[in-house]
């Protein structure tokens, strides 16, 4: 089976985000980058499903030179080869669906993985928007999969609750945390990681559909009061809830 | 041709969701910014009357019908929506972010080559173009973008907008019955946690961190949550320890909420969990670490051990609510 798996290289969680000067981007200094981490959930259900059923799984990224680290790492775990499609720019989602979904046709995979979100944009449409322009199936937020055959069954969390849906290959799967626990790599593929040649391709000039006209930080909420130390508080708590905010 | 705007609208077990209502509302102000006219589309569920929805400004719903379209399919979905905007030439969709209107808007968008934006907070209108604001790094940072397409797919996010029911009038009901069902990917089952409040729908949001110790004492922060009728929410601290499930989990790994009120008990306040929280309207904080970066972001703060606060102020709730 072939399968391919897409990676984002974003902004470590703990990070604090700060604006740059130009005021439509996001200051780099001082941040340190990780691979996505909804994408690992994905490479490790990839490599699960290639050790059950055989064949590769061929990771794809999109973005600067230094998204071939998120790459490596992907490699690391166990990935068999990687593509870099590779672009300075920021683009509109449906441009990077657009791309990812050409390098994609040319793998021709059965089944391809992708985190539900990338930590950095927050879009959660990617999976989405690729298995419609490809045709393919597609499931998003998956929490529970299993393959038979060409029959897939997935669970995809909703509010309060899952989605039991049943489908086939081939099919485009996002992954939501508690699908599964991505593995470390281990010491001999992060050795082997090193030696693999990531396959590096530009990306033409697309039309855009959005434009960014700046990015800003939210106001700053005015926290901070104190109403007591001890339970002797909780009264005057419950009636600020009451009488002030009107929230209870 | 006259540009119109479409409400996706969403059901759940036979309701028109709450987050629908927020879409209807956003809707009809964009049309009357833009001077023209708005109506909705329903796929699926067994609903009869949809008079409750005049108040709302509603005047026509189309409703796609067949019962193998009561569960949400998103080959369907799309097909039908996506035929409906370009038979009708609607240049506005407007849907709400949720699990369902995040699965179905970018299909739509790709259907009708449409440019799309998803969990707006906010918008404005000048010189003839909608702006819209959405947050980016789970609300570290804001974004504010123009979708360069006439044809739009906007995502509101849910508890953001207040609907408005200052309307009268009826609603027009067009019935279509649907025969052609394709079931490539088919919902089989809709397992519910039953009378589970989930944390990106709830008003008020009870939230334990690592404060509570132990998996066993979270019934304090249900006891609580019972009292207000509030969801319960965990920090991604809990939810690695396998205390908590991770639907519960808010946070830049987990949910961005912005409920009216936030109890925070036992949570430190990490910076990937502020993200997650820090548009609720109103924040309580409960912890014993007064330095705690939580404080910094709370309307009410109590420097205290949880396990002696939580009791008394389940009763104190009560006490009010009685």
């Amino acid at each position: 089976m072939k399968i391919a798996v897409c990676i984002s290289h974003v902004p470590d969680t703990a990070s604090k985000i700060n604006i740059g000067n130009d005021g439509k981007s996001i200051d780099q200094a001082g941040l340190t980058y990780i691979i996505n981490p909804y994408d690992e959930f994905a490479v490790e259900e990839a490599l699960k499903t290639k050790e059950k059923f055989g064949g590769e799984v061929i990771a794809i990224s999109l973005g600067t030179d230094s998204s071939k680290e998120s790459l490596r790492k992907a490699l690391a775990m166990g990935v068999d080869s990687a593509v870099l499609l590779k672009t300075d720019k920021i683009l509109d989602s449906i441009s990077v669906a657009k791309a990812l979904a050409e390098a994609i046709k040319e793998i021709n995979p059965e089944l391809v993985f992708m985190g539900k979100q990338s930590v950095d944009y927050d879009n959660s449409i990617i999976g989405q928007l690729v298995s419609e322009i490809l045709g393919y199936n597609s499931v998003s937020v998956v929490v529970g999969l299993s393959i038979d055959g060409n029959k897939i069954t997935a669970e995809r969390e909703i509010e309060g609750g899952k989605e039991i849906i049943e489908t086939q290959i081939p099919c485009v799967i996002t992954a939501q945390k508690g699908l599964n626990e991505p593995r470390y790599a281990s010491l001999k593929g992060i050795m082997s990681a090193k030696k693999k040649v990531i396959e590096e391709k530009i990306l033409a000039e697309s039309v855009s559909y959005s434009e960014i006209i700046r990015m800003k930080k939210p106001s700053i909420k005015q926290g901070g009061r104190i109403i007591g130390t001890d339970s002797s508080a909780v009264p005057e708590l419950v009636r600020l809830l009451h009488e002030e905010a009107k929230v209870i | 041709m006259a540009n119109k705007i479409l409400v996706v609208l969403e059901q759940r077990n036979n309701q028109i969701k709450k987050s629908s209502l927020e879409a209807i509302s956003v809707a009809k102000d964009f049309s009357e910014k833009t001077n023209t006219t708005f109506e909705a589309v329903l796929v699926g569920g067994e609903i009869n009357d949809f008079s409750s929805l005049g108040k709302f400004g509603l005047k026509k719903v189309t409703h796609f019908t067949n019962t193998e379209l009561n569960f949400y399919s998103s080959k369907n979905y799309t097909k039908i929506i996506s035929n409906f905007i370009k038979e009708n030439y609607f240049d506005k969709i407007i849907i709400s972010s949720t699990s369902f209107g995040r699965d179905l808007a970018p299909r739509i968008a790709i259907k009708i080559d449409a440019g799309i934006v998803v969990d707006v907070i906010e918008y404005s209108f000048d010189n003839g173009e909608f702006i819209y604001t959405r947050p980016i790094f789970a609300g570290k940072a804001l974004l504010e973008t123009r979708i360069i397409k006439n044809l739009q797919v906007i995502a509101l996010r849910p508890n953001v907008f207040k609907p408005s029911d200052n309307c009268s009038g009826n609603t027009e009901v067009i019935i279509n019955q649907i025969s052609e069902i394709d079931s490539s990917v088919k919902t089989i089952e809709v397992k519910q946690a039953s009378g589970k409040i989930d944390v990106a729908e709830a008003d008020i949001i009870v939230s334990g961190g690592r404060g509570m110790k132990a998996a066993e004492n979270f019934n304090l922060i249900e006891n609580l949550a019972d009292v207000l009728g509030a969801a319960t929410g965990a920090s991604r601290a809990v939810v690695d320890a396998g205390w908590r499930p991770h639907s519960e989990q808010v946070g830049q790994t987990g949910k961005t909420v912005s409920p009216n009120l936030y109890v925070a008990v036992g949570i430190s306040g990490a910076i990937q969990h502020l993200a997650g929280m820090r548009s609720s309207k109103c924040i309580v904080a409960i912890n014993k670490d007064k330095d705690a970066p939580i404080f910094q972001i709370a309307d009410y703060g109590l420097v205290a051990d949880a396990f002696e606060i939580l009791p008394i102020l389940i009763e104190e709730i009560k006490k009010l609510k009685s």
